[in-house]
């Protein structure tokens, strides 16, 4: 390994965040961060509405003056540098759409190469296969000449990505980078910037609200609360300290520890049994849970549902009264009416 | 659109202005064959008049024609990247508004207060306006540009520059309600435009400064380029939005600022020709479309020049109508056949 090569990109030394006021104290959200990202780590910042992610995004990326310390980036302070210089230690995605569509895709992504480029902006052999490799990257060259206007929004934010990897920095920072998109596409964003970051060595940090997607993705979470401070760690000891169900814990919805997934809380009704398991068992639980039924496997009352797998039906005995249903929306609202 | 294809239209556009200079140079209301014209261009002595109305009065005022076509555009331009806007145009940050209270308090002011308006009026002779319009659209550009230094976001600045136009509007509403016809008219005959004031004294200053102006706007097709992405992305990419914003304005203030002190504010060429160009060339990149505004623009204003000349007739039209009315048609035509706004703006 050679004396440049650094492992932590990204640094923030003792970086303070918040805003300056002029007449009353600083705003501070979040002080002495000490926050690292290693080359080829993808790191989702997570936390609920107004917690500080854009703000810790912005002030890393060198867009707003932290309150105290600062951020590194391959071991040089973002906050010294100009625009120019700061463009090539590191490339930003954002939530927001193009305002543009007359653009041609591969336009788009030559824009990456702006640091490199004299003032005339004529690209050179390198900054055109640069483009290229972006582009195959997230697999948009067949597309390298069409209007970003004729892309759907998934395809957009691959454009974007494919920017940022032509800006060839060491840092990628993405903010909320799948909020606008189906679930496919959300996981088809994450599943590559995860594969780019094992595959170009490259840091990618980004911002999110997809907690069970940054559960699957990321290497290291940071998770950001209201008021308190960042929790650090895999994705899977954040779950097991219990710091994921604290941030996220609401009256209406609980954080199910063993799924990984939010359960919403539903005014609990009666106690009824259900006979047989697997995954009709599963789904058809769910669905009572839904509406609002404590589901249990003893004997409770005078009702139970029973599973007739072979045939994909349910039976509600009631009393010894046998009722056959096709579907679950069939059974829910035989019991609606009879119980 | 393939790189043959925007060529072809390039030299197509070459043409076509080369054509209409023609047109241009022999009409008028004493008609000079065009063999002969080609001859005074040349140096030949053809016939005193003829001499003098084709280099005296036909060709500035052509050369006038392409500058303000030209420049106008570009600044048009250059200010719709800059707000995203599509009704931004070369006058949106106050400039002619600014230039305009300048005649207004030459022309009219002078009543007011009669001994020192007077004096200056006599002393400037026929550079009065120009020095009067210079004079109010710079007080007006120092305004806005110090408010782009402290103001961060394009949108305030932009309405900062539409407040700018409502209050120098006002004041040249008072000054109106108080003047006497005849120096009402001579500022309303200067509202309508005219390309065929600037004489080549005049022209010894319009010229330079306006190329220089577009050279500048050609040194910021890079920045211009990243802006289309959103101020953020561009921010990304290492432009700084905040520099690229003041060279926007000085470049603009410097091109349409001049152009309306020698020719009166000139409307809807600097809004109308960057939709076309878009719609024609089907591209948001300025480096084809920057070239293409000025070739576009000079044609569209030489054609306007030919047009406000009614033919065997001694008078001609206000350019300033004339702009509108036969290049509204032309734009609402191009905006309704190729959607291109929607596709720029959306």
């Amino acid at each position: 390994m050679s004396d440049n090569y650094c492992r932590e990109i990204l640094e923030t030394d003792g970086l303070s965040i918040g805003y300056k006021q002029k007449r009353d104290e600083d705003l501070c959200l979040l002080s002495d961060l000490n926050l690292t990202v290693r080359r080829g780590e993808l790191v989702c910042l997570l936390g609920p509405n107004g917690s500080g992610k854009s703000t810790l995004m912005r002030t890393i990326a060198g867009l707003q003056a932290p309150l105290k310390g600062k951020t590194l980036v391959e071991k040089m302070p973002i906050r010294e540098r100009n625009f120019g210089e700061i463009a090539r230690l590191l490339s930003i995605v954002l939530t927001e759409r193009l305002q543009v569509g007359n653009l041609s895709v591969y336009h788009i992504v030559s824009l990456g190469r702006h640091p490199y480029t004299s003032w005339m902006g004529r690209l050179s052999e390198k900054d055109e296969s640069m483009i290229k490799w972006a582009l195959e990257q997230v697999g948009l060259w067949k597309y390298a000449n069409k209007f970003i206007n004729q892309l759907s929004d998934g395809e957009r934010q691959r454009v974007m990505i494919a920017k940022a990897l032509a800006q060839d920095t060491p840092l990628i920072m993405l903010d909320e980078p799948t909020a606008h998109l189906d679930l496919p596409n959300r996981v088809e964003i994450m599943r590559l910037l995860r594969n780019l970051a094992k595959e170009t060595d490259k840091a990618i940090l980004l911002s999110t609200h997809e907690l069970d997607l940054a559960l699957q993705a990321a290497d290291v979470i940071w998770l950001m609360s209201k008021n308190k401070d960042i929790k650090i760690g895999a994705p899977e000891d954040l779950v097991l300290s219990g710091s994921i169900e604290d941030t996220f814990k609401n009256k209406s919805f609980n954080f199910d520890r063993k799924s990984g997934n939010f359960i919403m809380n539903y005014q609990k009704k009666q106690k009824i049994q259900l006979v047989g398991n697997d995954v009709m068992g599963f789904w058809t639980q769910r669905a009572l849970s839904r509406e609002g039924y404590q589901v249990t496997c003893e004997k409770t009352g005078h009702c139970s549902i029973h599973l007739i797998e072979d045939r994909m039906e349910w039976e509600i005995h009631n009393n010894g009264n046998i009722t056959n249903c096709k579907n679950i929306q069939d059974l829910l609202l035989n019991l609606n009416t009879n119980l | 659109m393939q790189n043959k294809t925007k060529i072809i239209l390039f030299v197509g556009l070459f043409v076509l202005i080369a054509l209409f200079l023609v047109v241009d140079l022999v009409l008028g209301s004493v008609s000079i064959p065009s063999e002969k014209i080609l001859a005074i261009l040349m140096g030949e002595d053809v016939k005193a008049s003829w001499n003098y109305i084709i280099l005296n009065f036909r060709l500035p005022k052509a050369i006038t024609a392409i500058l303000v076509g030209a420049g106008l555009s570009v600044s048009g331009l250059m200010m719709q990247t800059l707000f995203r806007n599509p009704l931004a145009g070369p006058y949106v940050l106050g400039i002619s508004s600014g230039a305009s209270l300048g005649v207004a308090l030459m022309v009219m002011a002078s009543v007011l207060l009669p001994g020192v308006f007077g004096a200056v009026y006599s002393f400037l002779g026929s550079w009065a306006l120009v020095v009067s319009a210079i004079a109010g659209a710079s007080i007006i550009f120092v305004i806005i540009g110090m408010a782009s230094i402290r103001i961060s976001d394009s949108v305030s600045l932009l309405i900062i520059g539409i407040m700018f136009g409502s209050i120098t509007g006002a004041v040249v509403n008072i000054l109106q309600y108080f003047s006497d016809p005849e120096q009402l008219q001579s500022f309303i005959v200067w509202t309508f435009g005219s390309l065929s004031g600037v004489t080549w004294n005049e022209m010894h200053l319009m010229a330079p400064v306006v190329v220089l102006g577009l050279l500048m706007s050609f040194v910021l097709i890079k920045p211009l380029d990243a802006l289309l992405l959103g101020e953020n992305y561009a921010r990304g990419v290492g432009i700084s939005v905040n520099r690229t914003r003041i060279w926007v304005i000085i470049s603009t203030a410097l091109v349409a600022g001049t152009l309306t002190a020698f020719t009166g504010p000139i409307a809807f060429i600097g809004v109308a020709v960057p939709h076309m160009a878009r719609a024609i060339f089907g591209t948001a990149s300025h480096k084809v479309l920057l070239p293409a505004v000025v070739l576009i623009g000079a044609a569209l204003m030489l054609v306007c020049d030919i047009l406000s000349q009614v033919p065997g007739n001694q008078t001609t039209l206000p350019i300033n109508s004339v702009t509108a009315i036969f290049g509204g048609p032309v734009v609402i035509w191009v905006i309704v056949r190729s959607r291109s706004v929607k596709a720029s703006f959306s």
